[in-house]
């Protein structure tokens, strides 16, 4: 019998998976479409509202506090529902089908979080962008960081909405559990309003959920406050929250699919 | 090509534990087809995804494609091919790039498989579906992409489970082809399962028979099928009200079991089907009893499974030993 020849890396195995997720991606238009309309609905229908509030908000610029919110919003709840997808492959037969390849179980992880990245880099950016000629003042080193921190998360997210979606391989157990988790966090993150508006009590328990911080750390990379102790906080617990999700997406991809 | 011992599987479901395979050996020889013969929940699944590095055995060893099952997985996957009966492509994406992707994932350049997946889609009766989509082929396509993207690497070994399944009387015989094929002009080795015995009968070289995890017989379709000894003999009679006279006519056939009689049918098993006809007639014109028709047949895999079992394959409300755990979910 013939062999091929062993050629499989981690990086070269990333790169198929990653290719191929990509392309089906784009081949949707319909995805591509929503996926970059919606927050630039969010910014264009939403925003204005913001902007009588500005002297509250204590800024200046009601953008400046808005889109910060608005990227992290993408990279968490956009990244929780790539779980989706992978339950539709995992009936089709593709997980198993790609399991039983020599592949390393890494890379069939990891090439489909990086074009969930991708994806929400060029949603973001589209975002930033749009924000301009409405008046968001942000420096350019602010911006470029804080799209990489929120693409770290979103990485983090993907992973474990891929991990769900493996041990529970079904959109109806998904779903609900996806919006048990999704609201709370949401009206507890100062995503679209900044915590700082809430009563003592909202803020106390607000404080203990981490991307409340990693929100107001985004914000303050918007502001150039590339040191203070808020941008840390928000690097640390992403970076946690990274490790976590990564620990959890690569044990799922690995073990049995009993 | 395959040889296993005791590969064992528990599961462990609400607290209980639930023995799929309960202790399995067998060897496979090179080029040889092989089915795995069982009804519903027998085990089949079960075992095929331990042998492909898709379960880890509870108890058991096993060698398969010549790399050890749990010391060198990647070893056994880089060698086998697995077609598993849920499918293998993105009903959205095109046949020739899940090929080539798949291919890829094997070690396998870009060029070599594309160059690859073109000639399976010649051999495979697929050509110019490169570009179609999964979700627009029929079953029968579907399937043979599916084989496709099995055998994209080359493996010396392909396991494929329940082929036919769902699949119309052509698609079936046509698929029954293709993996002959398989053997006759690349010398594969192929392990298949079914619960249709007629395909393990077209087909298979071998075939081991599974019940309730464990496997109760091997050998050729017709070794097994003269191991129920005898053949059967079927006798209709012209009028009912002689069925009973008939009966005792074949009862007194040399060795015949004791025949059952359905109406104006009489079926009964005999030693040698052949000898029994002719005496049988000679004794019904004496007696001048009319028949409307007399059939001896060999027995079928069915009356094989039923004598191992106690169980008739067709039964598919039978009490099956367990759910089939994943994968036969559908």
């Amino acid at each position: 019998m013939s062999l091929p020849v062993a050629t499989n890396s981690v990086a070269r195995d990333t790169w198929t998976v990653f290719a191929r997720a990509m392309r089906l991606s784009l081949r949707n238009p319909a995805w591509v479409v929503i996926g970059l309309t919606q927050p630039v609905l969010y910014i264009l229908l939403f925003g204005p509202l913001l902007e009588p509030l500005s002297g509250q908000l204590g800024s200046g610029n009601a953008y400046q506090v808005f889109v910060p919110g608005i990227l992290v919003q993408l990279g968490i709840f956009g990244a929780l529902f790539v779980g989706f997808g992978l339950i539709a492959e995992w009936r089709a037969g593709v997980v198993e089908s790609q399991r039983v390849t020599p592949a390393s179980r890494t890379a069939l992880l990891l090439g489909r979080v990086l074009r969930d990245v991708v994806v929400l880099l060029v949603q973001g950016t589209v975002l930033v962008l749009v924000s301009l000629p409405l008046g968001l003042r942000a420096p350019l080193v602010g911006v470029v960081l804080a799209l990489a921190l929120v693409a770290l998360l979103g990485a983090a997210f993907s992973a474990v909405s891929y991990a769900l979606a493996l041990t529970l391989k079904s959109e109806d157990a998904f779903a609900p559990l996806l919006n048990a988790v999704v609201l709370p966090v949401l009206l507890l993150s100062g995503i679209l309003l900044p915590m700082s508006l809430a009563p003592g009590w909202l803020q106390a328990v607000s404080d203990v959920n981490p991307l409340k911080h990693v929100v107001e750390g985004v914000r303050s990379l918007f502001d150039g406050s590339y040191t203070s102790a808020t941008a840390w906080w928000g690097l640390g617990l992403t970076l946690a929250m990274a490790a976590l999700g990564w620990w959890f997406g690569v044990r799922r991809f690995r073990r049995e699919s009993s | 090509m395959i040889e296993a011992r005791g590969l064992a599987r528990t599961f462990r479901r609400r607290k209980q534990e639930v023995h799929a395979v309960t202790g399995v050996d067998l060897d496979v020889a090179a080029g040889e087809i092989v089915g795995f013969l069982g009804p519903n929940g027998a085990g089949k699944t079960t075992t095929l995804r331990m042998l492909t590095t898709l379960l880890t055995p509870t108890a058991g060893t096993a060698t398969v494609a010549g790399c050890d099952l749990l010391a060198d997985p990647v070893g056994v996957r880089r060698r086998i091919g697995y077609v598993s009966q849920s499918g293998s492509t993105q009903p959205e994406a095109l046949a020739g790039e899940e090929v080539v992707d798949h291919g890829r994932l094997y070690g396998m350049s870009t060029a070599d498989a594309v160059a690859r997946g073109r000639r399976l889609f010649t051999e495979l009766d697929l050509e110019g579906l490169w570009e179609r989509k999964p979700k627009a082929m029929s079953g029968g396509q579907r399937r043979r992409l599916d084989i496709a993207m099995g055998l994209v690497h080359e493996p010396g070994l392909v396991f494929l489970d329940e082929p036919t399944t769902g699949l119309d009387p052509q698609a079936r015989a046509n698929l029954w082809e293709h993996v002959r094929g398989l053997r006759e002009e690349r010398g594969t080795t192929v392990f298949l399962t079914t619960h249709y015995l007629d395909e393990a009968d077209a087909l298979c070289d071998r075939i081991l028979v599974i019940d309730r995890g464990a496997i109760v017989a091997e050998g050729t379709p017709d070794a097994l099928k003269s191991r129920v000894g005898g053949d059967v003999l079927t006798v209709t009679a012209a009028r009912a009200d002689r069925a009973g006279e008939l009966a005792r006519l074949v009862a007194g056939l040399p060795g015949a079991e004791p025949p059952q009689v359905h109406g104006d049918r009489v079926v009964a098993r005999v030693p040698h089907g052949g000898s029994a006809l002719v005496q049988l007639v000679r004794e019904l014109d004496a007696a001048g009893i009319g028949v409307v028709g007399v059939e001896s047949r060999r027995p079928s895999l069915d009356d094989v499974f039923l004598g191992l079992t106690g169980r008739s394959l067709r039964e598919e409300g039978a009490p099956a030993a367990l759910p089939e755990p994943e994968g036969a979910l559908q």
